[in-house]
Parts: C-alpha cells; structure tokens; sequence
C-alpha cells in the first residue's frame, strides 16, 4: 500500500481522517445542541448519557479521534511543506482564477483549530481553565441522582466576553477549512464527476455554513442572555 | 489589416540568461500594435525591435501558433496563457489589451520547470511522466479492423475529452503547488477509458503518479486552477478518476 508515501495516497490519507473529524463534528453539534432543551435533562443528560457508555468504547473511541487528528496534522504540514517547494519563486503578478482563501491557508485555519482543540478540550474536558465551574466538582441533581452540571460550566464560560470571542473565531476557522475541506474530500476520493463536483463545491460550503451558526448560536445565546443556565 | 489604430504597451518581461542566472524583470515599450495582432506576433516586433537596436531579443517558445501544439508558454499579468478560457499564448489576440496597458510577462514557474532561458522552461518532466505508462505496450503485426473492439460512443468521447491535452504545462504553471495531476489524470484516465489501455492500467497510475513526485511537482490540493488554465479544458474529474484509479490499483 502506498497509503504513506505517495502523492495520491497521503491526499486519501487526509481526505479520510478530515471528513471523520467532520463527521464528529455533525455529531457533536447534534449532541451539544442538546443545551437548547429539546432532550429530557438538557446538555447534563446527554453529557451524563456520554459518560455511562462503557468505559473501554470511550478509551477507544478517544483513541481513535487522536489517532486520525495527528494523522491529519503530521500530513497536512508534511504536504504543506512539499507544497510550497513545488513552485518556489511566485509570480511578480497573482491572479489566482479559482483558488479560494479558504483552500489557499487550509494549514492556517488548520493550526488555529489545533489550538482550539486544545483549549476546547482543557476548558471543557479535563477542565482545567476554570476549575471553579468544573462540571464534576460541580453535581446537580437529575432524575433522582447527582450527575456534573455541564451547562452551568458551559454557561460561565461562555458569559465571559474573551471565551465567547474565542469560540467564536475558531468556529470562523472551522468554516473556512471545511468549505474546502468538505468538497475535497469527494474529489480525492474520486467520488464526483464533472457534473457533480460543481455541486459538490456548493454543498461542502453549506454544510461548513450550517456547523459554523450551529455551533457559534450556543456562546452567542449565552453571552447575549438568551440562554440561562 | 484595415483598422489602422495603434496600441502602445509597456511590457515587463522576465530575462534569464540560463538556469543558474537569478534573472530580473526589464521593461519594454511595444509599438505600433493592432489588435489584430497575436500575443506572440505583438513580441515578434518588439524583439525586431530590438534586434535593430543591438540588443538581444526575447526567447520563447512557440511553433505551430495555431493553438494545438503546445509550445507555448507564457505567463501573462499572473496567468498561463493570458487567461482567456481555453486559448493558448498564440491563440490570444491584441484586442484584448487596451492602448497604454502594462503587462507581465513571465515564464512557467515550477520546480520541476527549470527555466532554459528568458521565457523557456525545460518541460521535459512531462515527458518523464508519460515514459513511466503513458502508452499502450502493442504487439505488432495486422493490422485489425476498425470494428474488432467495440467501444460505446459516450466512453469514446470522454477518452478524447482526456486526450484533448496538448501537454503545455500550463496546469502546472497555474498550480499553487507546481502540481502535474491534470496532465497525468489526463492521460491515465484517456488510456483506463479505453479497453487497448485497460490492460496495464494497475501499473499505470502507479507508475506515472511515481514518476510525478521524482520529476519535483506538488501534490495536489483540489485548488482547481489548472482547469482554469488549460487552453483545451480539460476537467479535474480527470484527476479525480485518476484517484479512482489509484485506490482500485492498491486492491488489484
């Protein structure tokens, strides 16, 4: 298999663990949306719905996530760097007819999500930004038992303007790299023909549209009062 | 010629004197330009131009100035072949520039496009490429009737679609990445359309995406400038049945 070192192999490489991040994406929108009540118990439910799944499918799964998110960065930068020696002295005039901001710095919006990542998964995961609101120091009771209070973490932290700030520009990131990302990941897979990959184009930015107001809604309605933990 | 209105351009055009020379911009005046001249005519005076003045002229390639060769290989104001759709350098005319307009020439900018001379680049790459599959191993002998394999119209078709490259390169000047996917995409999808092609289509797209990578071009990254910049418009679902290929040569 000439998955790692081809040219060929190392886009399906890319291709393949950014559309499962997508995927986890949709997926954790859907979960997260949840905080607008429309689930028995709101996000604490399906937070708590979360951790009771066995122990070894988490560990897994997490795993897994990793797995395809390094996979991603050590062949984004390692392609990034091929790249940009393909063509090593620019043109004294750019005039670009079809490349996109968003497909022309895929490796920046790429790095501000890394970042993100990272943040997101300290402020909310191991919850060690604000250690005062943690959700597992802090239990509330549902449904008879004593489970972490997600939304009134989630909801502290998205009252403070810079968090809310932050979360919003990531998701600004996210929409740029998946309305490329997402209309790439067909191409490479050879799945879309002449007549198809014009929509396809359109389709990947709408769905990039869709995970950007979905997710940027929750720090907007929460820092705008709207919605109360 | 009837109209005898004339253009005046300055032209900034790139000047190399061979591989190793870091090359600069110099700046020339075009004269007494008709917009019934061609691109390449419109060089053809300035370097008559220059050639009277004692000055050595501007080198590029060309041959057979009727847009089917693909010689031709400049980079105008920031696109190959000027940017008018599906024209080569040859193929555009004057009239699409205005009297006292500036205009960029540049050569093919590549890694794997070393540039010869002012406006020349070594292209041999592409021929790299199409020597690792781009061709169909036949035994010869008879001659077989034109009927022996039968192939449906609409595949007929999109295999001449493929095999409409010229092999100008400009999908690679055009590339962010110096990317040569369009050209090899082209010519592996021309020949796995084609049941004669079909037999050797495994080490095909095998052996020319390799030979891709030695020869110093990018990778591709869906960008899509170089349909934009192919004078015969050629499709990127080209590459993206290359990559078909590809991934049903790794299960073959």
């Amino acid at each position: 298999m000439q998955l790692t070192s081809s040219s060929i192999g190392r886009k399906i490489l890319m291709a393949i663990t950014g559309q499962s991040m997508v995927l986890f994406a949709v997926i954790h929108l859907l979960g997260n949306s949840s905080i607008f009540g429309w689930l028995n118990g709101g996000i604490n439910a399906y937070a708590e719905h979360l951790h009771s799944l066995p122990l070894p499918f988490i560990i897994g799964f997490r795993l897994v996530m990793l797995a395809m998110v390094c996979v991603h960065i050590w062949f984004g930068i390692q392609l990034t760097i091929e790249n940009r020696g393909g063509r090593p002295q620019q043109y004294a005039v750019k005039a670009t007819q079809k490349t996109t901001f968003a497909s022309e710095n895929m490796i920046w919006t790429g790095a501000l999500l890394g970042l993100f990542l990272v943040y997101h998964l300290l402020h909310f995961t191991f919850q060690t930004i604000s250690p005062e609101t943690a959700a597992l120091k802090n239990l509330v009771p549902l449904h008879n038992e004593m489970v972490p209070n997600v939304l009134g973490m989630v909801v502290a932290g998205f009252k403070n303007f810079l968090v809310s700030f932050i979360y919003a520009g990531a998701m600004i990131a996210l929409f740029l790299h998946l309305s490329h990302g997402i209309q790439s990941f067909f191409q490479t897979m050879g799945w879309s023909c002449d007549k198809t990959q014009p929509i396809l184009v359109k389709f990947g930015t709408l769905v990039a549209l869709v995970l950007f107001l979905g997710y940027v809604t929750i720090p907007l309605t929460i820092f705008a009062g709207i919605l109360k933990g | 010629m009837s109209d005898h209105k004339t253009m005046t351009l300055t032209l900034i055009v790139w000047r190399q004197k061979n591989a190793s020379d870091p090359g600069k911009f110099e700046t020339y005046t075009a004269k007494n330009i008709t917009e019934h001249h061609s691109f390449l005519e419109m060089l053809d005076c300035v370097n008559e131009d220059l050639i009277h003045a004692g000055k050595e002229p501007i080198v590029f390639d060309h041959d057979c100035r009727e847009g089917i060769c693909g010689m031709c290989s400049q980079v105008i104001n920031g696109a190959p072949h000027g940017g008018q759709d599906r024209t080569t350098v040859c193929q555009l005319h004057m009239r699409k520039f205005k009297d006292g307009d500036t205009i960029y020439i540049e050569p093919w900018r590549a890694r794997a496009f070393p540039i010869i001379k002012d406006l020349i680049v070594d292209r041999a790459a592409l021929d790299t490429i199409i020597q690792a599959g781009g061709y169909t191993s036949c035994h010869t002998g008879g001659v077989p009737d034109g009927n022996a394999i039968l192939i449906p119209k609409p595949i007929a078709e999109e295999a001449t679609d493929a095999a409409e490259c010229i092999g100008c390169g400009a999908c690679v000047a055009g590339c962010p990445n110096g990317a040569a996917m369009l050209f090899t995409g082209a010519k592996v999808s021309q020949l796995a359309l084609l049941p004669q092609g079909r037999a050797e289509a495994v080490a095909r797209v095998k052996n020319m995406t390799n030979a891709m990578i030695e020869c110093g071009f990018g990778n591709c990254s869906n960008h899509y400038e170089c349909m934009a910049a192919c004078p015969k418009g050629v499709n990127v679902k080209f590459i993206a049945r290359m990559n078909r290929e590809f991934i049903k040569a790794q299960f073959a």
